[in-house]
């Protein structure tokens, strides 16, 4: 018998997801917030922009709502959390034996093509992350835990978005 | 009573600490679930594998209905949690972008870090068009501030907006979370296989 298997075996994900409730709720129970993700990435584009051009940094209405003369923009909760992330990712990823440099992609499409997608949605998710304010992390999941109006209007139009628009995207997943 | 850190139970100083604390679990369960294959995340739109439903609804009701209890029962007070503000619009067209973003790449900003983590070059490839992305939103930002800063609606609930009862609420979610799960089974069943 040679039954096909996935490579990697994962955790149940109703485990996954009861652990992750945990960790939110732990997270508003120290904090009064939630998590994030985005946040910590708004911060290093802010940091770099500020550190190479600072007048227009300053000048420009968005950055300068981030740029504070007492501290970096880097020394923020969001930030250090996120840098946790890349650790227990990490410990995760190498208890488990898939840490590698490698593109993940499916065979009927080429790494490039893989790349480039990768890039473009990575430059969607920016825009919209900003105009939403938040993103999967911090306005869908922290939002719906508190029942936030907004949280839960955010995550619908991902998600429903996502299934809407999948049909054109299929070549590159299945 | 909490939350502690905001009511100075823990000193301030803790902030940090906690910060990366909590991250390292968050990576580290994300990372374990599978978050860290675009793969598998996309896997939800296709329906061969409903992990990020799953994972994303149970971690959704475990949070709610944990939050309910501990308010109910005086351990935390619900008032002082921040509620992520309500810019009708913002909400919605930036979530859309999002969505046509996830497609496209398999990853959302907090998967996309775990991936980096385990050395995956798309990844890192999304994370430099993230910081991209936010760059031309910044510098664009005079197009996209009347949607940014307008039809705002305060902090609000659900409760505010729709006059309903929370606990029934819960209750309702609950319900369609588990008749959700039980029908992505069965469309799972249907669907071709995925190696991954």
């Amino acid at each position: 018998m040679n039954i096909q298997k996935n490579k990697h075996t994962y955790w149940n994900p109703y485990f996954g997801g009861f652990l992750l409730g945990i960790l939110i709720l732990f997270t508003f129970y120290m904090t009064g917030r939630g998590l994030g993700a985005s946040g910590a990435m708004k911060s290093g584009v802010v940091t770099i922009v500020d550190a190479l051009a600072s007048n227009h940094a300053e000048n420009n209405a968005y950055y300068s709502k981030f740029v504070k003369d007492e501290k970096s923009p880097l020394n923020s909760w969001l930030v250090f959390e996120a840098l946790g992330v890349l650790i227990g990712a990490f410990i995760s990823g190498g208890l488990a034996g898939r840490i590698g440099w490698r593109t993940q992609h499916s065979p009927k499409i080429t790494k490039n093509r893989r790349l480039l997608f990768a890039l473009g949605g990575g430059i969607l998710f920016g825009i919209g992350a900003q105009v939403a304010r938040g993103c999967t992390s911090g306005a869908a999941l922290s939002g719906m835990a508190v029942l936030s109006t907004g949280g839960f209007i955010t995550m619908l139009a991902i998600f429903g978005t996502g299934f809407l628009v999948a049909y054109f995207f299929r070549k590159n997943w299945i | 009573m909490g939350p502690l850190i905001p009511n100075g139970v823990i000193p301030y100083e803790w902030n940090n600490i906690i910060a990366i604390i909590i991250g390292i679990v968050f990576g580290f369960v994300l990372e374990a679930s599978g978050f860290s294959s675009s793969r598998k995340l996309a896997g939800v739109f296709y329906g061969y594998d409903f992990a990020v439903l799953k994972v994303f609804f149970t971690a959704a009701l475990v949070s709610l209905i944990g939050i309910l209890y501990m308010d109910y029962l005086g351990y935390i007070n619900m008032e002082q949690l921040y509620v992520h503000p309500t810019y009708l619009w913002g909400a919605i067209i930036g979530g859309v972008i999002m969505g046509v973003g996830f497609v496209s790449a398999g990853f959302c900003p907090g998967t996309s870090l775990c991936a980096v983590a385990i050395g995956k070059i798309d990844a890192i490839v999304y994370v430099i068009g993230i910081m991209v992305g936010i760059f031309i939103f910044s510098e664009l930002y005079t197009v996209f501030q009347p949607l940014y800063e307008g039809y705002f609606y305060g902090n609000i609930t659900l409760m505010d907006s729709f006059g309903i009862n929370r606990y029934w609420f819960v209750f309702v979610f609950t319900i369609i979370a588990i008749l959700a799960f039980v029908i992505s089974d069965l469309i799972r069943k249907r669907r071709k296989k995925i190696f991954y």
